[in-house]
């Protein structure tokens, strides 16, 4: 047993660092933000070169083929720099593709993706703002050899950047998957601006959406199965994200209490503060051990991948934000303001939270594997 | 990284199995809270530990030479994990086989490791540690229990609090103070004290359970050989650090499985009873904190695991052990909260699961003070860890 990172790994964790500090630092962050769709070229076409873009994607689609520790270790420094723009929005729908289209699909999908070409996402909420696929009801009527789509998600995040989405729907009793062109006639996406400036969401409405049976992905238990599947990668990557966002706001929180001084002392001698800080290390080395698991149990398939995956969301949705209110608090003033940079944190980790189920979504899905008998045996 | 047992470490874990199965006692039958019942069973898990030593089992990471196996860290990971897994009894030496051995092996002259580590093993010598005293808990530096040279013998006065094992101790790990005039860590000797030198005298301390696990133990003008000073003279507190070190890396498998022991029967006894009307569970609250309680225990595995093999690169136990110590103390106190609340006023009941719920409620409540308090562990975190000024 090792739970250490390999030297490989080691070492595409230290590349990403030096580039997200030298392509992304906080003003840069700041400037993307402010704009309409926090997206921005250059940084994409850059990440793209890397080959991060298609990092999870195999070799024979343009991608680099590695496993899901290795994108658990570029998101974390994705995170440490609060990366805006469409990144995790992308590699969703590229692990759900990969699993669930067919060999020319992928080719005509994740090869565009690999090079930077194509971004993407996946409109999967509706108005019932749940994350179980049971609960996907957009609809998707057969007409001929084509469906046509009617209905609205929410909160899709990146719609406005993407060049295809996916579309999760409902024909019948069986869930589909549809890769569509954002530009497809019927379609109309509108910002939903939210807590988080540097993610993106959008409301996506299909009115008469034709799309040909043919450019569906598999459907029913299978679309089932990779969808699911595809969305666990994504979660731990969101995870892996906001243990990089811990780890600055607790180097930066215990930078700052060695140097700020009240009664003639620093104020990270009192422990009061001290213990906040020792608190905000525990969120933050205990969230990573659980990504890091799930990241791995997911890259075996080993058979506890699912519930780890749900103890790594859960457990990190408390902890980021835990982690966030204490770095705050030790701050004091200079923390609740817009000048410093905690905010983007403190945000990031409140739109992560959700994202793909928080605590309280991922302990029920816990509860059913581990308390109903029917789980259990 | 790679989270898979290698090879040997499979090989190890299945030997082990079968020499579980095939010499694990029969479970102790006797009436424990009578005097001659627990005295009885001391001897029976004595008798177990010596037949673990005898099959080559106890001291797994322990070099061979002292009796030990000789094999790695996650070797003795592994054998905590398949003994807890097999409902093995306990191993009666606990503190010499967690904290004194090691610790008589990194800081004891060649003649103390050939007199005294195999017999730790063996448990022809049970052990226990004198560190706290009445007026010395967190601050354990300012302790009193005095020394003096007196001729070939160190003359012991004083009192320690807390010490576990010590009413059936034939040796005691000591803390004590040589020097009045230094600053208090550079004026501590530790000693190896035989418990039946005249004037040591051990009164049980009942505690909060009903049960005396703890002792309090005074000393009287006993007598010390200078023999028997373990390292060198008023450095006893790096001897200290080394012992606490270990004490609270010294963990995870075992823990875990019995963590986990206690959730399983949680979760099949939420299914049998109902509270405030509804089974339990079905009641969507307590699934949720059951839940939060089943993550909290992977959460630690995670976290020991990922500690364990950072021990095995270092070899020396890190203050990562704090935040360790934290984590299942902390955990252990919402677990059985959590269990009073979802199972209801039936886990208050002696004769509900023959009162294990009520003693996991109070007994718990130690859990963040023995060991080290939760407080002075994060201002070790902070620290050490963390390199924050000191804050006292």
């Amino acid at each position: 047993m090792d739970f250490d990172l390999s030297q490989p790994q080691q070492l595409l964790q230290k590349s990403a660092r030096d580039f997200f500090k030298r392509e992304c630092p906080p003003e840069k962050v700041r400037e993307i933000m402010a704009t309409d769709t926090a997206f921005d070229e250059k940084l994409w076409q850059a990440v793209a070169d890397q080959g991060w873009t298609g990092l999870i994607i195999p070799e024979e689609f343009g991608g680099l083929g590695l496993g899901v520790v290795e994108l658990a270790v570029v998101a974390e420094e994705m995170g440490r720099a609060v990366l805006p723009g469409p990144f995790t929005s992308t590699v969703w729908a590229s692990a759900v593709i990969a699993r669930a289209g067919s060999e020319g699909q992928k080719a005509q999908y994740l090869e565009k993706i690999s090079s930077g070409e194509m971004k993407a996402t996946v409109a999967m909420l509706e108005g019932s703002a749940s994350w179980n696929t049971e609960d996907v009801m957009l609809s998707a009527e057969k007409d001929g050899d084509n469906y046509r789509l009617n209905g609205t998600k929410e909160m899709v995040t990146d719609a406005a950047v993407a060049d295809l989405i996916l579309v999760t729907a409902r024909s019948g009793a069986d869930l589909v998957l549809l890769p569509i062109a954002a530009k497809t006639d019927g379609i109309t996406i509108t910002a939903t601006p939210g807590i988080d400036a540097t993610r993106k969401l959008y409301r996506v409405e299909f009115k008469d959406v034709v799309v040909p049976q043919s450019d569906a992905l598999e459907s029913g238990y299978r679309a089932k199965e990779a969808l699911e599947q595809g969305s666990r990668v994504a979660n731990v990557a969101i995870c892996a994200e906001m243990v990089g966002g811990m780890g600055w706001v607790v180097e930066t929180s215990v930078a700052y209490v060695r140097e700020r001084q009240q009664f003639g002392k620093p104020v990270g001698m009192f422990q009061a503060v001290q213990h906040k800080c020792a608190d905000m290390l525990l969120f933050t080395e205990s969230s990573r051990s659980a990504v890091y698991y799930a990241a791995w149990a997911l890259n075996v398939d080993d058979p506890s991948a699912k519930l780890a995956v749900s103890v790594a969301k859960a457990y990190t949705s408390d902890g980021a934000r835990e982690t966030g209110n204490r770095g705050i608090q030790v701050h004091g003033g200079i923390g609740f303001t817009w000048e410093h940079n905690l905010h983007l944190y403190y945000k990031r980790f409140k739109s992560s939270e959700t994202m793909f189920g928080d605590a309280t979504y991922h302990r029920e899905e816990i509860a059913k594997q581990v308390i109903d008998e029917e789980g259990h045996a | 990284m790679d989270l898979k047992p290698t090879p040997q470490e499979e090989q190890f874990r299945s030997e082990l199995r079968v020499w579980l199965h095939e010499n694990m006692p029969a479970p102790f039958e006797g009436d424990t809270s009578t005097p001659e019942g627990s005295q009885a069973e001391f001897e029976y898990l004595r008798d177990w530990q010596r037949k673990v030593y005898e099959g080559g089992w106890a001291g797994i990471s322990w070099p061979k030479e002292y009796g030990g196996r000789g094999a790695g860290l996650i070797e003795q990971a592994i054998f905590q994990e398949e003994f807890a897994l097999a409902g093995a009894p306990t191993l009666v030496n606990a503190l010499g086989l967690a904290i004194i051995g090691p610790t008589i092996i990194a800081e004891g002259t060649e003649e103390q490791k050939q007199r005294f580590v195999s017999k730790i093993l063996s448990c022809e010598e049970i052990w226990c540690q004198g560190f706290s005293e009445p007026n010395a808990g967190s601050d354990v530096a300012a302790l009193g229990t005095k020394a003096v040279l007196d001729g070939d013998h160190y003359v012991v006065n004083g009192q320690k609090i807390w010490t576990t094992l010590a009413h059936v101790s034939e040796w005691c790990l000591l803390l004590t103070r040589t020097d009045f005039e230094a600053p208090k860590h550079k004026g501590i000797t530790a000693f190896l004290v035989d418990m039946k030198t005249p004037g040591v005298e051990v009164r049980p301390l009942r505690q909060i359970t009903g049960e005396a696990e703890f002792n309090e133990v005074y000393f009287t003008n006993a007598r010390i050989p200078v023999a028997n000073m373990l390292g060198e003279l008023n450095k006893g507190w790096g001897i200290a650090i080394t012992t606490l070190m270990n004490e609270r890396a010294n963990l995870g498998g075992s823990m875990y499985i019995s963590f986990k022991k206690q959730f399983e029967t949680l979760v099949e006894r939420s299914r049998e009873i109902s509270n405030n009307g509804k089974v339990v569970a079905k009641d969507p609250i307590a699934r949720q904190k059951m839940a939060q309680a089943y993550l909290d225990l992977e959460v630690f595995r995670h976290n020991a695991n990922r500690a364990l093999s950072k021990m095995v690169k270092l070899k020396v136990p890190g203050p990562e052990g704090s935040i360790l110590k934290i984590y299942w103390s902390e955990l252990n106190q919402r677990f059985q909260q959590t269990a009073q609340e979802v199972l209801g006023p039936v886990a208050q009941q002696k004769d509900f699961d023959n009162g294990d719920w009520i003693y996991g409620y109070l007994r718990c409540r130690a859990n963040t003070i023995e060991a080290g308090t939760s407080e002075i562990l994060r201002n070790l975190v902070a620290e050490r860890v963390l390199g924050l000024p000191k804050s006292y």
